[in-house]
């Protein structure tokens, strides 16, 4: 069952694959092929056994809010490092990565993330020499 | 041989031992070992966020403190299993067994000497064997041509993904598909742009570090954020005195250390058997052997000794195809093989004789590192213990920072973080369909190798595939190759054909940890 949205999933890549010219085309389609043969076998597998056993793809107790704090954290530092500079970036990263956890707390999540701040810039500025500036406002 | 083999190995210490690359093995070992203990931080996230700082380095320096972080994080993973009970590490899993017994019995210093002198012996074990094997096998490689380097990649590949943890069939797949991630960007023979979409970033090919830190940073701290407990620390309280080992324990732990040895170093010499079947066919076989094997797993030293001495004898003998081969047998490897490539260096037959340097000052660090962690680890096993106490909601946010700014700082590309976050999410989802993102890094790293090689010996052949099986060396390989399909293709048949009542052929991914459990502990039996 779940599988065979993995072999639909990975289907563009066969298309792609013989769309392609026929020399550098080639590997491509090659392994587009035995990706698509792999996921069918899988699907068959998924599909052969009676429906209802291992269809959570979600744990038991989802973390929406670790999983979006967590892959919110890198997407604030691309626009914040790109607009305002190094420090804001590592400190919103940093805060909101923390606040994904279900012990922690808004003081707890500043002050670590003040921390790495002040260590990741004496390390990357400092030390490394990261061609980033610390500190800078590019308006939107 | 044996002379020039030892003279070798007489400058690689000297290279070792130069005091800068002598302090990169230091940093790494350290900071392998501390990744260790910490519950949640695997070898392969911190060699990925080490990355990009190894840059500037000498390649040198730069490889001997990657391999010290990960046979460092196997010193420090036992730690943790013995006196918590977690498994951080899948190697350690049997550990447990026995180690944690131990730890409630007041045992635990012992347990830690015991494993301290047992991965010393097999590490020991495991470098010898390199320093022998690696330059007879390297003879055996000169003579390959294309056909041959690529037949044997396929055999890497597909025992790579075959014989690792879970489904043989999604490590297939998981490799396939690396293949195909490996294919994006300029084709190297003709120049045309493949799967980029339109996308001018994706030229040069996506980042082998932000594939790492995506499946290996991003999508674990997913899987495990909220998940992992503080650690139990009652019975932890080691002090160094606790940690001299009775005459009458070490002399328990003699023969299984050397058994868990043996059996350590054949498994390496498998491609992707990598530590952890060692750890468990060892313990399996320890099992065996004892004269009281209904004992196991009440607190033996044995159960101890001989899947910790096995588990780093084949870290260490993993690094044989690794380093004389260029195939590497699982994802740390691939990753190490991918850092000599940014600075430049081809993997291969080759290196040996090109950057001897490289190879016997590896080699010789092994020995420093280990000895370096034998002197880490029993005096400051205090500080290591208060190290388990660290709770996680301070550690991943952290790493998330080092895990931008890496990706970011490899090319100052802020696309590519971008990159690191898609392939996180897409990560975490395979990891959640029980699929194994393992196999995805070392079909990246070999993929476009493997093209190369392939249309190579096509190039040659003109075109006749026949090639691959008319050279006898590459016959071979391929010949292994079926045979390897063959077994795995039996074993899924007779699983079904045993199972066909119970159902549940697919492991379930939060299961993790047992079904690395139960399969090779089926293959030992």
């Amino acid at each position: 069952m779940l599988f065979g949205l993995v072999a639909a999933a990975k289907g563009p890549g066969y298309g792609t694959g013989t769309l392609m010219r026929m020399g550098p085309g080639f590997m491509p389609t090659a392994l587009g092929v035995i990706l698509v043969l792999l996921g069918m076998v899988i699907a068959g597998t998924a599909l052969a056994k009676p429906p209802g056993e291992d269809e959570r793809i979600l744990p038991d107790h989802p973390q929406w809010l670790g999983w979006f704090c967590i892959l919110a954290g890198p997407v604030l530092f691309i626009i914040l490092g790109n607009y305002t500079g190094l420090l804001p970036a590592t400190f919103a990263c940093v805060f909101v990565c923390a606040l994904g956890d279900r012990g922690a707390t808004v003081k707890n999540a500043a002050l670590l993330a003040a921390g790495i701040s002040v260590f990741g810039v004496l390390l990357f500025s400092y030390v490394l020499q990261i061609s980033m500036p610390v500190l800078m406002w590019r308006g939107l | 041989m044996i002379l020039t083999a030892l003279t070798d190995l007489w400058y690689g210490f000297g290279v070792a031992l130069e005091p800068h690359n002598l302090m990169w093995c230091f940093v790494g070992v350290l900071v392998g070992n501390m990744v260790g203990v910490l519950p949640g931080m695997g070898p392969l996230a911190t060699i990925s966020i080490l990355l990009p700082l190894t840059f500037a380095m000498k390649p040198v320096g730069a490889i001997l403190m990657l391999a010290g972080v990960m046979y460092g994080a196997q010193y420090g993973g036992a730690i943790c299993s013995i006196l918590l009970n977690l498994p951080c590490h899948p190697p350690h899993a049997v550990t447990c067994l026995d180690g944690f017994p131990l730890t409630k019995q007041g045992k635990g210093g012992t347990a830690l000497a015991v494993t301290v002198l047992a991965s010393f012996f097999g590490a020991s074990w495991g470098i010898t064997e390199m320093v022998f094997l690696s330059p007879v096998l390297v003879r055996v490689a000169m003579q390959f041509g294309a056909a041959e380097i690529c037949s044997l990649m396929l055999l890497g590949l597909l025992a790579g993904s075959t014989l690792a943890r879970g489904s043989p069939i999604k490590g297939v797949a998981m490799t396939v598909f690396g293949l195909l991630l490996g294919i994006i960007g300029t084709d190297v023979n003709s120049g045309a742009m493949r799967f980029t979409f339109g996308m001018m970033q994706l030229d040069d090919g996506i980042e082998l570090i932000a594939l790492a830190l995506g499946l290996f940073g991003i999508a674990e701290f997913m899987n495990s954020v909220n998940q992992i407990a503080a650690g139990e620390t009652q019975y932890s309280k080691v002090r160094l005195r606790d940690m001299r080992p009775s005459k009458a324990d070490l002399k328990r732990s003699f023969f299984p250390m050397l058994r868990g040895t043996i059996i350590g170093s054949l498994c390496a010499l498998i491609p992707g058997t990598g530590p952890t079947i060692a750890s468990f066919v060892s313990y399996a076989a320890e099992k065996k052997i004892s004269k009281t094997p209904e004992r196991f797993g009440t607190g033996m030293i044995e159960g101890v000794a001989c899947p910790e001495a096995s588990t780093h004898s084949s870290v260490q003998g993993d690094f044989i195809p690794t380093m004389s081969l260029g195939i590497p047998g699982d994802a740390v490897m691939a990753l190490l093989l991918g850092a000599l490539m940014i600075q430049g260096i081809v993997p291969g037959p080759q290196l040996i004789s090109e950057h001897p340097d490289i190879f016997w000052g590896l080699v010789a660090s092994f020995w420093i590192g280990n000895i370096l962690l034998v002197l880490l680890n029993v005096p400051l096993i205090g500080v290591w213990v208060k190290l388990l106490t660290i709770p996680y909601r301070y550690l991943y946010p952290s790493a998330m920072f080092f895990v931008c700014i890496g990706v970011y700082a490899a090319n100052n590309d802020m696309f590519q973080v971008g990159e690191t976050v898609v392939i996180g999410i897409l990560g975490y989802v395979l990891l959640r369909l029980g699929f194994h993102p393992a196999p995805i890094l070392l079909g990246f790293v070999l993929g476009p190798r493997f093209e190369e090689n392939f249309r190579r010996a096509l190039l040659l052949s003109r075109g006749d595939l026949a090639t691959f099986v008319e050279r006898p060396i590459s016959a071979v390989f391929i010949a292994l190759c079926v045979l390897l399909l063959a077994a795995q293709l039996y074993a899924w048949l007779r699983a079904i054909w045993r199972k066909s009542g119970r159902g549940k052929l697919t492991p379930d991914p939060t299961a993790d940890q047992s079904v690395a459990a139960a399969e090779p502990l089926r293959l030992g039996d």
